[in-house]
């Protein structure tokens, strides 16, 4: 199903014509009300006039998430502040926090952009949406609520946590589209066999997953053991919250909605546009917010990007999954690896549980990597043996696909923390030491 | 003859096996003898328990990851040379023990030895043959 057939399917020149007009706005805007990038911009001899086509979007200067802290709490925002009627803060556990600011304007964007990403996983008004983001000042739960109501869909606003209670609801009003991280969908489906419900007999049909990186081999291991079809949903606060991009059915990339948010690929190292399906940092720029303009944003996610138009009629670009966040990287003995890479081989071997941490220590000088899974009926036997063969087989497997040998340890079951929101999946202890 | 053993995974953690002999304890279930088999990151407590089906269940319901395996219990004279008649005829014949232990009946004065033996249709054979008397799932609930 497409929300909005002009501006999701709109032939690719008309769209270009569109954002550059929309992208000299933006230009202007952020020049004229904001010191900050006047000065950037002229650090680097550019004048708003500077930017005739698209391309010349590449001259201007990359922004940073810790430029955007140096705003709070009301210092970037583009509109005066009398216009603004909702804010988003940042949790600013590694800094001081950021604050975006929505004009009335831009929560119809965003109910615009999130009805799209809902649609995009077939939701009607028939649907009852069951929203298991957190509301509050995390922008997954209202951003959900908002494209849900503009649909006129059912909404359940249960927000996260009391997974029980939530199994109950789901039971009695037949939720059918679920909203979460995919880390919690498969708590809700590991909390319903507990209480002796079947999770692929609830009247689920679709989730629309994200706010954390998650693996393909995640999303098969959600679909079968919740019975739905699980579609990944891509955004972030500093731009305007979920309903950026969006998976369709087809499950091939999740479309970026284009008109409102103009996506470009760097390295992350120099900084260099790259090409249509290179992997490198997603940087974005926004062309119709008011309160919170940001030119040229690095996501600090790395996908990569492809202009080929989708079987379901989309004409919009489409991301990949998101790989990983830059600062997730780990470097063990020069090789590079995400978390989720790990994730994707552990979740196509038959015996290990979804349910895994990444250890990070430091030992003599060097950064070294544990994966720590869940013991399971089958992984456990009552020989030593057959339980470091099984180790031994993970650990091969790893190897065999990320070329690093990392160890393996099986940990007891439910030991590892459930995530209601984000799943941690690192825990770094080499700072402690 | 087989009798079942519990086998729970541990990890090697400061409280655990006092909370899998508190959860036995609550449900009334005796334990008849106990193995752990360790290794320098977890370890693997066997034991031979009277109800070995309620074991399971509590033990489970807990969140312990628990295994059921089939072992023979034989019955050995405590005497010098008492286990030695009986792995004899298990060598003579060529049959591999994955690991045993050991552990007095409260009444009488024989020692009963768990064995873990991979062809253990076979060990049960030879050892009726030998006239090794083996107990049974009733036996252990009685001792």
């Amino acid at each position: 199903m497409i929300w909005n057939k002009k501006y999701e399917c709109m032939d690719r020149d008309n769209l270009r014509d569109l954002q550059l007009t929309r992208l000299k706005e933006v230009i202007r805007r952020v020049y004229e009300r904001l010191p900050f990038y006047r000065k950037k911009f002229s650090e680097n001899h550019l004048h708003p006039d500077a930017l005739k086509s698209l391309e010349d979007l590449k001259k201007f200067p990359l922004t940073r998430k810790s430029e955007l802290r140096e705003g709070y709490p009301f210092g970037l925002f583009t509109a005066p502040l009398e216009k603004i009627v909702e804010f988003h803060i940042s949790s600013g556990t590694t800094g001081k926090p950021v604050v975006n600011g929505y004009t009335r304007k831009d929560i119809q964007v965003w109910s615009e952009v999130m009805a799209r990403a809902l649609a995009c996983a077939g939701t009607t008004s028939k649907d009852v949406v069951h929203n298991a983001y957190g509301y509050g000042l995390f922008t997954g739960g209202l951003g959900i609520h908002y494209g849900a109501q503009l649909i006129g869909a059912k909404t359940i606003p249960i927000s996260g946590g009391q997974t029980r209670r939530q199994i109950m609801i789901m039971q009695d009003f037949k939720s059918t589209v679920l909203t979460c991280t995919p880390s919690y969908a498969l708590h809700i489906a590991e909390a319903a066999e507990e209480i002796g419900v079947d999770p692929r007999k609830l009247s689920l049909r679709v989730g629309i997953l994200g706010a954390e990186p998650w693996s393909e081999n995640m999303r098969k291991e959600v679909e079968v053991q919740l019975g739905i079809d699980a579609l990944d949903i891509y955004g972030l606060t500093e731009i305007i919250g979920p309903g950026v991009a969006q998976e369709c059915e087809a499950k091939e990339g999740m479309h970026i909605f284009e008109d409102h948010f103009l996506p470009e690929i760097i390295d992350p190292k120099t900084g260099k546009v790259l090409e249509e399906g290179e992997e490198g940092e997603l940087v974005l720029t926004t062309l119709t917010r008011e309160g919170t303009s940001l030119v040229r944003y690095r996501t600090g996610d790395i996908t990569q990007i492809n202009y080929q138009p989708c079987d379901c009629g989309r004409t919009i670009a489409r991301i990949n999954k998101i790989k990983g966040r830059v600062d997730d990287m780990l470097i063990i003995r020069g090789v590079n690896i995400f978390p989720s890479q790990i994730e994707n081989v552990l979740l196509q071997i038959e015996e290990a549980e979804p349910h895994y941490q990444l250890i990070l220590e430091r030992k003599r000088g060097l950064d070294e990597l544990t994966v720590e899974l869940e013991v399971s009926p089958n992984t456990f036997f009552d020989e030593v043996k057959r339980v470091e063969k099984i180790e031994a087989k993970i650990e091969k497997e790893i190897e065999d696909a990320l070329g690093l040998r990392i160890g393996v340890r099986l940990v007891e079951s439910r030991t590892i923390e459930r995530s209601m929101g984000k799943a941690k999946r690192i825990i770094d202890k080499r700072k402690s030491k | 003859m087989e009798v079942r053993q519990i086998s729970v995974f541990l990890e090697n953690k400061i409280g655990r096996l006092a909370e899998i002999t508190q959860v036995l304890g609550d449900k009334g279930i005796n334990i008849r003898a106990l193995a752990i088999a360790d290794t320098t990151e977890f370890g693997i407590l066997r034991m031979i328990i009277d109800k070995p089906e309620k074991a399971y269940e509590a033990l489970e319901e807990k969140g312990f990851t628990v295994s059921q395996t089939e072992v023979i219990v034989v019955e050995v004279e405590d005497k010098p040379g008492g286990l030695a008649g009986v792995m004899a005829i298990l060598g003579k014949a060529g049959i591999n023990v994955e690991y045993l232990y050991a552990f007095v009946a409260p009444k009488g004065s024989n020692a009963l030895v768990v064995l873990k033996i991979e062809k253990l249709k076979d060990a049960v054979g030879l050892f009726q043959a030998e006239e090794v008397k083996i107990l049974s799932s009733k036996d252990i609930g009685r001792l």
